[in-house]
């Protein structure tokens, strides 16, 4: 197989790889549109769309063959997916009056772009021949630089609509997504100079290795995978809320809040563009999963434990360690658990729907650029402190340095808060205080007057 | 194989290159040429993105997805956004009126285009490909990149981004009344 490909022509072999990436990623949206629709109406005490694709077969009639009379045969509702779309399809499709006709119809496959060619330097498994499409020097950034490209496609559709509410939500998603990226860059910058370096299959590499300051004699079977270590649990939760908000889904789903802007920058969009912009939506969900679970969680691992290692280390079972190492993901088996990380991603997004409301918009923008962005900074310093203080002294120094630099900055930040909060009107959060104030006794004064003759 | 056009081998990368720069020409000319200021930052947009492809092909990823990030992601967003706010309406209220500064303009133009090439385009013509070492392979990697600036010119690195903080803090003293 390897020496298959790696003889054909470079331009097929990148063909190849491309298309490796693509067609599954969109062979999955129906199965990620259906599981959002169930998952989505089982944690709201619903049923949710369960019968497409059912078959009762009758119980008398002489068309039926015996053996299939009164049979049931279930689909769980997967077709609804297929019958949504062939309702997309068939659907009249408006275009307004006047608009800005060029624009209108590119918008949708601009959206679509970046959601695709998002995972481009994102490996799927430990074939060099056949992944990541480009095994480029600056994969992180490539990653950066395309999903920021996601913001066109909507703020291009909000303008060229000709619809006020279209043009709110452009404005309101350009501005949300230039606010993420900042905070999202921190947060992989940190990943980048734990590793040393900006191509994904090496962040890989680097996360299969022993875990990174644990490198004694009772931890060292444990991976070394980004969201074990503490400045990359702190990295991975600032990079989920920043891609949550990039992919414009619930709580950051302002762009196309119902209650105040019909549905934001597609609501001029109907049958098939509109059905582009959600495929768009439901592909960056899928690619940002993939490039959360490369960088934080361990590639194309199931569990973080070095079997490899440990056949090396306890001979005794051996074969036992093999085989669990070829089930963790060193064989055929890679790009079934890539797929399971992406799905549990995809599960994180439609939980955290249902779970937290709509933030209003200066929450949103307080959250981004007050909490997210400084916390990145403090993740990036103290990343910085605990690589010296590891090359110079060993890794207790290290750990020991980590400590004491999260404590300090933590009291900084605390001395920071407490010196603006002390003369400034907190607008974080308002209410209303209702007081009955007892109603005021008037006391009239009689004034006896001299009758007027 | 390859046939030669006035000296010059046509490959696939002259192929290649002349289409991207084509492109980008088209781009550049539409920038000035649309009436709808949105059209013409859409034209800048796909002008910087070809650039980068431009980049790509002269193995320089670096300074090409810095292109992307910086100039197509960034700062051409803002620039949408600016004039999506301010909403300039109705494209033919900025249209100009016949003036004879125009042909005047384009004449000087043609002038300043003839005169650059004529200096820059024998020079142009005598460059060949070079050939590809170890030391050029890493030419314009993050590596390299990072290398030079944080020994090399790591004053003036430092001096930039003191000028940008200085910059920040300046914009937001202007625009907030009340610190």
């Amino acid at each position: 197989m390897a020496d298959f490909v790696q003889h054909l022509h470079p331009v097929l072999q990148a063909l190849i790889r491309a298309v490796l990436l693509v067609i599954p990623s969109l062979l999955l949206l129906p199965i990620i549109i259906w599981w959002e629709r169930r998952l989505l109406s089982w944690m709201q005490d619903r049923i949710g769309p369960n019968r497409v694709g059912n078959i009762t077969f009758s119980r008398t009639s002489r068309l039926v063959p015996g053996l299939l009379k009164g049979k049931k045969f279930r689909l769980f509702g997967l077709a609804q997916p297929l019958a949504d779309f062939g309702k997309l399809l068939f659907k009249e499709d408006i275009t307004p009056s006047a608009i800005d006709r060029f624009i209108y119809f590119t918008a949708p496959a601009i959206a679509l772009f970046p959601a695709f060619a998002m995972c481009g330097t994102i490996p799927w498994g430990p074939y060099t021949f056949l992944t990541p499409v480009a095994d480029v020097n600056i994969g992180v950034l490539y990653i950066m630089a395309v999903s920021s490209l996601g913001v066109y496609g909507i703020v291009l559709a909000g303008y060229s609509a000709n619809n006020k509410f279209s043009l709110m939500g452009g404005l309101r998603s350009s501005a949300q997504l230039i606010s993420y990226e900042l905070a999202m860059g921190m947060s992989l910058a940190c990943i980048v100079m734990a590793t040393g370096s900006l191509k994904p299959s090496e962040i890989v590499a680097v996360e299969h290795g022993p875990l990174w300051g644990m490198d004694i004699a009772p931890f060292n079977w444990i991976e070394n995978w980004n969201i074990l270590t503490p400045y990359g649990l702190v990295a991975c939760m600032i990079f989920l809320i920043c891609m949550v908000a990039e992919t414009n889904r619930a709580p950051f789903d302002l762009p196309e809040a119902e209650n105040e802007l019909v549905a934001g920058y597609h609501t001029e969009y109907s049958s098939m563009k509109f059905a582009v912009f959600f495929m768009g939506e439901y592909a960056a969900m899928f690619g940002y999963g993939l490039i959360l679970s490369t960088l934080f969680v361990g590639g194309w691992h199931m569990v973080p434990v070095r079997f490899a290692f440990l056949a090396h280390e306890y001979p005794a079972f051996g074969d036992i360690w093999n085989m669990l190492d070829t089930l963790n993901g060193s064989s055929i088996l890679a790009p079934v658990w890539m797929v399971v990380k992406g799905l549990l991603m995809i599960t994180a997004y439609i939980w955290i729907r249902c779970t937290l409301p709509r933030l209003r918009y200066d929450q949103l923008m307080a959250l981004g650029w007050k909490s997210l962005l400084p916390l990145a900074t403090a993740n990036l310093i103290v990343v910085a402190i605990w690589i010296v203080a590891t090359k110079v002294g060993n890794q207790w120094i290290g750990w020991a340095a980590v400590v004491v630099s999260a404590a300090i900055l933590y009291g900084v930040y605390q001395a920071i808060n407490k010196l603006n909060k002390k003369d400034r009107v907190d607008l974080t959060s308002r209410s209303i205080v209702l007081v009955d104030e007892p109603p005021k006794t008037r006391e009239i004064e009689l004034v006896e007057r001299a009758p007027t003759a | 194989m390859n046939q030669t056009v006035g000296g010059v081998a046509i490959t696939p990368e002259l192929l290649i290159f002349g289409g991207v720069a084509g492109a980008a020409a088209l781009c550049a000319i539409g920038v000035v040429a649309f009436n709808n200021a949105i059209r013409s930052a859409l034209c800048l947009v796909v002008n910087f993105f070809l650039l980068a492809f431009l980049y790509f092909t002269l193995n320089a990823e670096m300074l090409g997805i810095t292109q992307v990030v910086v100039y197509t992601g960034a700062i051409m967003v803002l620039f949408l956004f600016v004039i999506m706010l301010l909403n300039l309406g109705a494209p033919n209220l900025l249209v100009e009126k016949k003036d004879p500064k125009k042909y005047l303009g384009i004449l000087l133009g043609c002038g300043m285009f003839v005169l650059l090439g004529s200096q820059l385009l024998p020079e142009l013509l005598k460059i060949n490909a070079p050939t590809l070492s170890p030391e050029l392979a890493r030419f314009g990697g993050p590596e390299a990149i990072g290398r030079s600036l944080f020994t090399a010119y790591v004053y003036p690195f430092e001096a930039v981004s003191v000028l940008l903080l200085i910059g920040i803090v300046g914009s937001i003293l202007l625009a907030k009344r009340r610190i």
